[in-house]
């Protein structure tokens, strides 16, 4: 493992790294269970490097932004690097946004660099606007021969035959700038430094160690913060392997890990609860007599675990189980949502950890990370070290809005210093989630401060982005929150979005437009659907230019009615 | 070849069966994530049944911006 102290950016630590481990296998892309690519350190270096030295020969240089809209594979990573070799900032651009959202964020980055995968370029030349606003210079990969490119052109032949200059950058310089989800149409692109990655980095391997030999499985989004840290700065400053699928597909996933013997993998909760649920019917399966055998293999690792892993023993007491799993699986993480303490202790008790934390790309991703010291389902661990979290303005239970300092907190929301006035008070970063810290330094997330969801996949929801959809009602005036946020429940499981409704001339809902609300609701996709309405038959409180003021809405609502006067859809 | 046609009409046929929903409630025209509120993950499971159906290999990213049966059989159809 690399001292990470010793660096000042991104560019130097990776080059460090490239270097120490020449021999090691660095990247795998495995297409389903086709292996397309197999690089070494050496090779990663010699395929960027000349990358580096075409995009300088193109004017790319310090500071200059270079996005990338990549699904994960071994030419992100590349490509990356060549963007911090030659001190320029990197904008990851999701691959599942819409093609207009991915535009507008291109925009709003001012990149004069794109780098994308053919298929996705295909669909955004033809986007509208993509002609205006087009960075000077497409990098497409993978384009088929004879392809049309339009003025764009081929990353592989995009080459350079010089060395190429490296362009170093201080701690304090912007490396990426990174979207948050659920933008609400005001683009919110964190700016993140070379220390906060580099800060986050040490403290990340300091409590979860890579180390050569050791293999990652990418699967969430390389454009997200978790993987970008654990997929890739991580292994590559530890001598690790990242191991890249091309798909998304359970089976396959399954697969790599008994064939590439994964160590570390990140999931969504969602696709936790497929792994245990799929667990969960096939021991429902086994014969009675292996069932119960099972059940006190169970127990007994239970207890054998109880203070910490120890995952030799886990191993050998539930062989095949983990032999499922390719036999070296360390832990897995989860992260995006909240996951459920049930979920968590399942896979513990077969001596997998899930490494539950809490994080958002504007604390440069993790904030505190479950230890396992011992293993605990009912928190989202400790802060990292060198991250301080305090809870503002406590209840008398202690529970309050959780602040974040440290040097992993970006440095600001691009182009919006409103916004990051708002969210970086007197050095804290306020995250609108609620929680309270208990006597061992857990934090325990009980809620939102702000009117916003979390789906199991991941995706941030803000009511005011799905009101479109209810445009037109017949109805006096309508505004959609998220339950929690009205009536907090102190917990983070199960979020709703409620739509509150006032009905032309007062009084109650008529037929037709309560079933105008289920049809629309329908329109909407699954987790973007209000679980149900409030009828309300006072004026909503507006501005002196119309718009809703919907904290004052949201406080009269609270006063006057009850989570159970909502109508279930 | 199949006709466009026939291949939508095996489509439906397919994910009726796939995610058990009577064949005559699903359309060309649907939205399938809102008409059997399903997640990506579970698209994706669709598209491995429709993969050993049709025997050609879909790629994830076909899946990308598609979100109708009619616009998922085009994309179908020009692998067959």
């Amino acid at each position: 493992m690399l001292d990470l102290r010793q660096y000042n950016c991104l560019g130097e630590a990776l080059r460090a790294g490239l270097a120490r481990w020449p021999g090691e296998t660095c990247l795998i892309e495995s297409d389903r269970d086709r292996e397309k690519a197999r690089l070494t350190y050496r090779q990663f270096r010699e395929a960027a490097l000349p990358l580096a030295r075409a995009l300088q020969e193109a004017g790319f240089q310090k500071d200059s932004r270079a996005a990338i809209l990549m699904t994960n594979q071994s030419k992100w990573l590349i490509s990356a690097y060549a963007v911090f070799y030659s001190g320029g900032v990197l904008v990851p651009l999701d691959y599942k946004l819409p093609f207009a959202e991915q535009l507008q964020l291109l925009a709003h980055s001012r990149a004069e660099v794109l780098i994308v995968e053919y298929h996705i370029w295909r669909a955004l030349a033809q986007s509208e606007g993509f002609g205006e606003r087009k960075p000077r210079l497409v990098l497409v990969t993978e384009a088929p021969v004879g392809a049309a490119l339009e003025g764009a052109r081929r990353w592989e032949e995009f080459r350079g035959n010089r060395h190429p200059i490296f362009v170093p950058r201080r701690r304090e310089d912007p490396a990426c700038i990174v979207y948050s989800s659920g933008t609400g149409g005001r683009p919110k692109g964190c700016v993140l430094t070379h220390e906060n990655y580099l800060e986050q980095c040490r403290a990340l391997t300091a409590l979860f160690p890579f180390a050569p030999g050791m293999r990652y499985l990418s699967i969430l989004p390389t454009n997200h913060a978790i993987d970008f840290m654990v997929g890739f700065i991580g292994p590559f400053t530890c001598g690790a392997t990242v191991v890249h699928l091309r798909t998304l597909r359970p089976e396959y996933i399954r697969d790599a890990f008994r064939k590439y013997k994964i160590s570390y993998m990140t999931v969504v909760p969602m696709l936790l609860k497929i792994l245990e649920r799929g667990l969960r019917e096939r021991f429902a399966e086994l014969p009675r007599g292996r069932r119960q055998m099972l059940g006190a293999l169970i127990s007994m690792n239970r207890l054998v675990t109880r203070r910490r892993p120890r995952l030799k023993m886990s191993r050998a007491l539930l062989r095949q189980v983990h032999e499922g799993f390719g036999g070296e699986l360390r832990a897995l993480f989860v992260g995006g949502a909240f996951t459920e303490a049930s979920t968590l202790q399942f896979f513990y008790d077969l001596g997998i950890p899930v490494g539950n934390g809490y994080g958002c790309t504007e604390a440069g991703t993790v904030i505190t990370l479950n230890d396992f010291k011992p293993f605990r389902a009912d928190t989202v661990g400790r802060p990292l070290p060198g991250v301080e979290v305090r809870i503002a303005d406590p209840d008398a239970e202690g529970v309050g809005e959780v602040a974040v300092r440290g040097k992993t907190v970006m440095s600001h929301y691009l182009d919006d210093p409103e916004m990051t006035a708002e969210t970086i008070v007197d050095g804290w970063l306020m995250t609108g989630d609620l929680g309270r810290l208990d006597a061992k330094g857990h934090l325990q997330l009980l809620g939102r401060k702000k009117n916003m969801i979390v789906t199991e996949e991941g995706k941030n929801i803000y009511p005011e982005d799905i009101e479109a959809v209810f445009e037109g009602l017949a109805a006096k005036e309508f505004c959609v929150f998220a339950a929690n946020y009205l009536w907090p429940a102190l917990t983070m499981i199960g979020e709703q979005l409620v739509l509150v409704v006032h009905p032309e001339g007062g009084g109650a809902l008529s037929e037709e437009v309560a079933a105008d609300i289920a049809e629309r609701n329908r329109r909407l996709l699954n987790y973007k659907r209000i679980s149900g309405y409030l009828v309300w038959d006072r004026d909503f409180p507006r501005t002196a230019s119309m718009k809703i003021k919907r904290m004052e809405l949201a406080e009269q609502i609270r006063q006057a009615a009850s989570r159970d006067q909502m109508v279930t859809l | 070849m199949p006709t466009l046609d026939a291949t939508i009409e095996e489509i439906l046929n397919l994910a009726a069966e796939h995610f058990h929903v009577p064949r005559e409630s699903l359309q060309p025209g649907d939205d399938f994530f809102q008409k059997l509120g399903i997640n990506s993950l579970q698209a994706l499971g669709l598209l491995t049944r429709l993969e050993q159906h049709f025997g050609i290999e879909l790629p994830d990213y076909e899946l990308q911006g598609v979100s109708d049966f009619r616009t998922l059989a085009e994309r179908i159809q020009s692998r067959l």
